[in-house]
Parts: C-alpha cells; structure tokens; sequence
C-alpha cells in the first residue's frame, strides 16, 4: 500500500524540506520505518534508542489517533495520509 | 545576516511583540501555581532569520493530575491550531509554558519531549509574578537545548 507522511515543519530539515513523502507499507509501524530508513536524520525524533515511538509523538490516520484502532498495527488502504503529531508536554520540576 | 546555523546548532531566534510577551507572562501568572502553556503561530525561521510569532494561542492545561508542574495541550487540539495556521498561510512556530518557582529553563523532561526547528518559550513565574522569559531550541542532536534571543516583533492584534 502506498500512503502519505505529511511531515511536520520542523522535521522538514530532515526530509529535505519535502513536507510530504510517499512510503509504502501495511500498516502504519511500517510506513513509518520506511519513513526514517529513508531520512535515517529523522529517527531520533520519532524514536527513543530503544527505537520505541516517542511518546510525545502522535500519528493520525486520516483524522483518526492510531492510539485508538491498533496503534502502530494500525493497517493501511491505498492512498490514505499520515500525519506526526507531538502533544506539548513539559514540566519543570519533578 | 543570512548565514546559515552551523551544523548540528540551533539557530535563529524569534521575534515576538512585546504584547504578546505580555499576555504569556500574564497566562503564567494567571495559571500560577500551576503550569501554563500555549501555541505560537507565526513564520518559521529561515536562513540566519530568526522566527516571527504573530498570533499567541493560550491552551488549557489539559492534564488533571500533577497540574502545578506539567502541561499537555492534547494532539487534537495541536492538530486544529495547525490546520488553522496554515489555513491562513502560517505555521506553529514553538511553544510556551510556565515554571512556577522555578527558573525559565528546560529541565530534562522538556528535552525528552521536544523537536528541533522549534522555539520553546519558558516564562518562570515566582510567587504569582512573571521574572524571567527566555526561549529555548532544541540542537538536531537532541543532546541539549541552546538559549536563543527574543526580539521584539511588531504589535499583533
């Protein structure tokens, strides 16, 4: 299956300022792999060294928070957009 | 003035009008003890240019437990703020919050929880009154945040 990334602004220094990249895949942990084996500068940004997603980061399928259909096993159909969303968390003290 | 950050730096900048900084500064006071933050639409840096905020987005904190020290604007409501920002031609440039009673740095866990190519504008609120405002990037190596300038941008509405 073929979809979309749409990559956030500030990760577009990392795509070669493309602010869409198309990627194939079954299922969105897929797509999203073939995303960074392609931009290997975009991987710690979306993947802690344990190469776990990072979990500011968000995806939504077509609108939809992958957190709440099969997260990163989420499947894929032909042509649907994936976009990486961080939620702003932060704090300062413990 | 439009050389490019050296490698592996944060660059930039940001401009921010003074009104602005006022209604963080406000919002950190307002939310005092807690934690404040909100979005900041605006031109993203480019080539040596610092970034320019035009429009500040107070969010509600929408995390319920641990309110006096961490902030979350949830992905639905970043997701609107973006789509309406580029809806009018702009971009969500960075992001602001409040240290209550501590100072207007990053602690580690806003490293964790951060991009590069962002400003991440820290207002430390003590005992209710905003005293320091400074912005923060994030190095492309993710190994530390570097402080960056905020100067003044013309009045927003």
């Amino acid at each position: 299956m073929s979809l979309t990334i749409q990559i956030p602004t500030p990760l577009r220094r990392f795509t070669g300022e493309r602010g869409e990249v198309q990627v194939e895949g079954a299922t969105v942990g897929e797509a999203l792999r073939r995303l960074v084996d392609q931009h290997a500068a975009l991987e710690p940004h979306l993947y802690t060294d344990e190469g776990k997603l990072r979990s500011f980061v968000n995806l939504f399928l077509n609108d939809e928070d992958v957190r709440y259909l099969k997260q990163e096993n989420t499947p894929v159909a032909e042509g649907d957009t994936l976009s990486i969303i961080p939620s702003i968390a932060g704090g300062g003290r413990r | 003035m439009s050389t490019p950050a050296p490698e592996g730096r944060a660059a930039a900048g940001v401009r921010i009008a003074a009104s602005d900084l006022t209604r963080i500064h406000a919002h950190g006071e307002q939310a005092y003890p807690e934690e404040c933050c909100g979005v900041l639409i605006g031109r993203d840096a480019k080539e040596g240019e610092p970034a320019t905020v035009v429009r500040v987005i107070a969010a509600e904190n929408e995390r319920v437990d641990s309110r006096h020290n961490r902030y979350v604007i949830s992905p639905q409501s970043l997701l609107r703020a973006q789509r309406d920002a580029r809806a009018a031609g702009l971009d969500v440039v960075g992001y602001y919050h409040s240290h209550p009673d501590h100072p207007a740095r990053p602690s580690e866990f806003d490293r964790e929880h951060a991009w590069p190519g962002t400003s991440y504008v820290i207002v430390s609120v003590r005992e209710g009154k905003a005293v320091d405002c400074r912005s923060w990037r994030l190095r492309d190596d993710r190994a530390a945040f570097e402080e960056e300038a905020i100067a003044a941008a013309p009045a927003t509405i």
